[in-house]
């Protein structure tokens, strides 16, 4: 466990260190700042466009953030061979694999926060006040953060077997793919043969379910969102997480680095 | 091929040949087709006793967003070292290497020749039984070069196994107990560095000094190379005393008789050689 964290640890500096994360939290700040300008000339519903842009901007710059850092997670290690050096101490390659992960987590958390943060103040700009029934956009930050880490443990996955690119594709297709999940579980197939319902069924929950993650209508609108999807996505992240990084850890495992 | 507790063992080979390939599997960074390997006893793929190793890689990389100091503390967590404790050594191996005043540096910052030395500073910080070096003296500078070889004969002095590779063969031949040559992938022989080239004569030089004029000087004079004031000759063990004979007629003065062997080098380039006619009649044959 020591170990993981002492991965985690210096990941999560690499990240403190790395401008450009800066310049990403920073846009996105900016894209609240004129969220809040935006909500101000929309006409009583100035909180549902202020909450809804911010949220999203949070979301996009979480998922860029996750997507290429988190490719470059264990690629960059193998391009750059710095590899070599930390594999030859006492280390197990899935506690590095498991240390990469947390570490860029812990950074997508604390970004997320500052970024939560930046919505806050624009709505307390705003509306002047802040209620306990904002405490929604709480729920719904979190749930961003949850499906960045799922993010996060795909985009290492896919590192581990291909390339840099294609692991942006693969991860990103994903993603898309993944926001459909409940269309594709109510799609009426009637049209379609037994076989291909079969296979669209298994595949609608295979897939990772980044649609059950979207509260950002109830954050807007200030309606509560039940303890049990918490719970539910949190649980989902958890085990979905575990078995995707499972996946990667035998891959990685067996792995010649160049 | 095996490397005896408390030797220095050079790993010799020409570009290509494969030594970092094996040091790599050794390292479990690849993994092999075929084969096995141990390191103290144990199955290579047991990395519980990478504590008791150091693992310098050939032309190392290092986290360029570090300082020095911060990699080797880095790095020194892995061992569980507590925070005092990594902290002297840190300084202990900074000073060693020669980068006291650099440490606070990011890596980013650094030549070719510091990393080698942040590279070597990482493999020993903590004190292994076994250490296994890449290319040790790659990139460095000869003060560099000698400063590594009197680490590495420190090391042996304290009784640690050194393996290191190399295609510096006069550093192999003044560090090593026993030296193994790879050559296409294939060890070609093992042993101290004296005996694998084996013990036959190839001939004497004589060194000597010739005074100007004389028909039997300038008979001399043709027959031997000059450098500065000294004239160089080689000749059969058959022909020395004929020779010395000849230059005491001549009222030459000797300075030298060394009896010629073969070199660590005329060993290695011999089997490079025969390497590269052999893949040349590959391809002949093949076409």
């Amino acid at each position: 466990m020591s170990r993981i964290l002492i991965v985690a640890r210096n990941t999560f500096r690499e990240a403190v260190r790395d401008r450009v994360l800066y310049n990403l939290v920073f846009f996105a700040l900016l894209m609240i700042a004129s969220a809040a300008i935006v909500g101000q000339i929309s006409m009583d519903i100035e909180t549902v466009v202020m909450v809804s842009l911010g949220l999203s901007a949070i979301s996009l710059i979480g998922l860029l953030i996750a997507v290429f850092t988190g490719v470059g997670l264990v690629s960059k290690e193998i391009d750059k061979r710095t590899l070599h050096a930390v594999l030859a101490k006492p280390l197990h390659r899935w506690e590095f694999l498991l240390g990469k992960f947390s570490g860029l987590v812990l950074t997508l958390a604390v970004n997320t926060a500052a970024m939560a943060a930046g919505l806050f103040l624009a709505m307390l700009f705003v509306k002047h006040s802040i209620s306990r029934g904002d405490a929604v956009v709480l729920v719904a930050v979190y749930f961003i953060l949850l499906k960045l880490a799922l993010v996060v443990a795909l985009a290492m996955l896919f590192s581990c077997f291909t390339s840099p690119l294609l692991a942006i594709l693969f991860t990103g297709g994903l993603y898309v793919a993944g926001l459909f999940v409940a269309q594709l579980r109510s799609l009426q197939m009637t049209q379609l043969n037994a076989q291909t319902q079969k296979l669209l069924s298994v595949l609608s929950y295979l897939l990772p379910n980044f649609g059950n993650y979207d509260v950002m209508g109830a954050a807007a609108h200030g309606r509560p969102v039940p303890g049990s999807l918490i719970l539910h996505n949190t649980l989902y992240t958890v085990l979905y997480c575990a078995i995707v990084l499972s996946a990667a850890a035998v891959i990685f495992s067996r792995k010649d680095l160049k | 091929m095996q490397v005896q507790d408390g030797e220095v063992f050079g790993f010799l080979g020409p570009n290509g040949a494969g030594k970092s390939t094996t040091i790599k599997l050794l390292m479990g960074i690849i993994f092999p087709t075929a084969g096995s390997a141990q390191i103290l006893g144990r199955p290579v793929s047991d990395v519980t006793m990478h504590r008791d190793i150091g693992y310098l890689p050939e032309q190392p990389y290092f986290y360029d967003y570090l300082t020095a100091a911060e990699l080797l503390d880095y790095f020194a967590r892995f061992h569980g070292f507590r925070a005092a404790e990594r902290n002297e050594r840190v300084q202990k191996m900074l000073k060693k290497v020669g980068l006291e005043t650099a440490g606070k540096i990011q890596l980013r910052k650094y030549s070719k020749g510091m990393l080698q030395r942040v590279g070597l500073a990482q493999a020993i910080l903590h004190d292994p039984k076994l250490v296994i070096l890449d290319e040790p003296m790659s990139g460095l500078d000869p003060v560099g070069r000698r400063e590594v070889r009197d680490i590495i004969l420190e090391l042996k002095n304290v009784g640690k196994t050194i393996l290191f590779s190399t295609h510096i063969l006069s550093d192999a031949e003044m560090l090593c107990d026993r030296v193994g040559v790879i050559a296409g992938g294939k060890l070609r022989g093992v042993g101290a560095p004296g005996t694998i080239v084996g013990v036959k004569s190839l001939g004497m030089e004589i060194v000597f000094e010739l005074p100007d004029g004389g028909l039997s000087a300038e008979k001399i004079r043709v027959k031997a190379a000059r450098s500065g004031a000294n004239y160089r000759m080689s000749v059969s063990e058959a022909e020395l005393y004929a020779t010395m004979e000849e230059l005491r007629g001549a009222g030459a003065r000797v300075t030298s008789v060394t009896q010629i062997k073969p070199t660590l080098e005329d060993f290695f380039l011999e089997l490079v050689g025969k390497d590269r006619a052999q893949a040349a009649a590959i391809e002949v044959s093949g076409k």
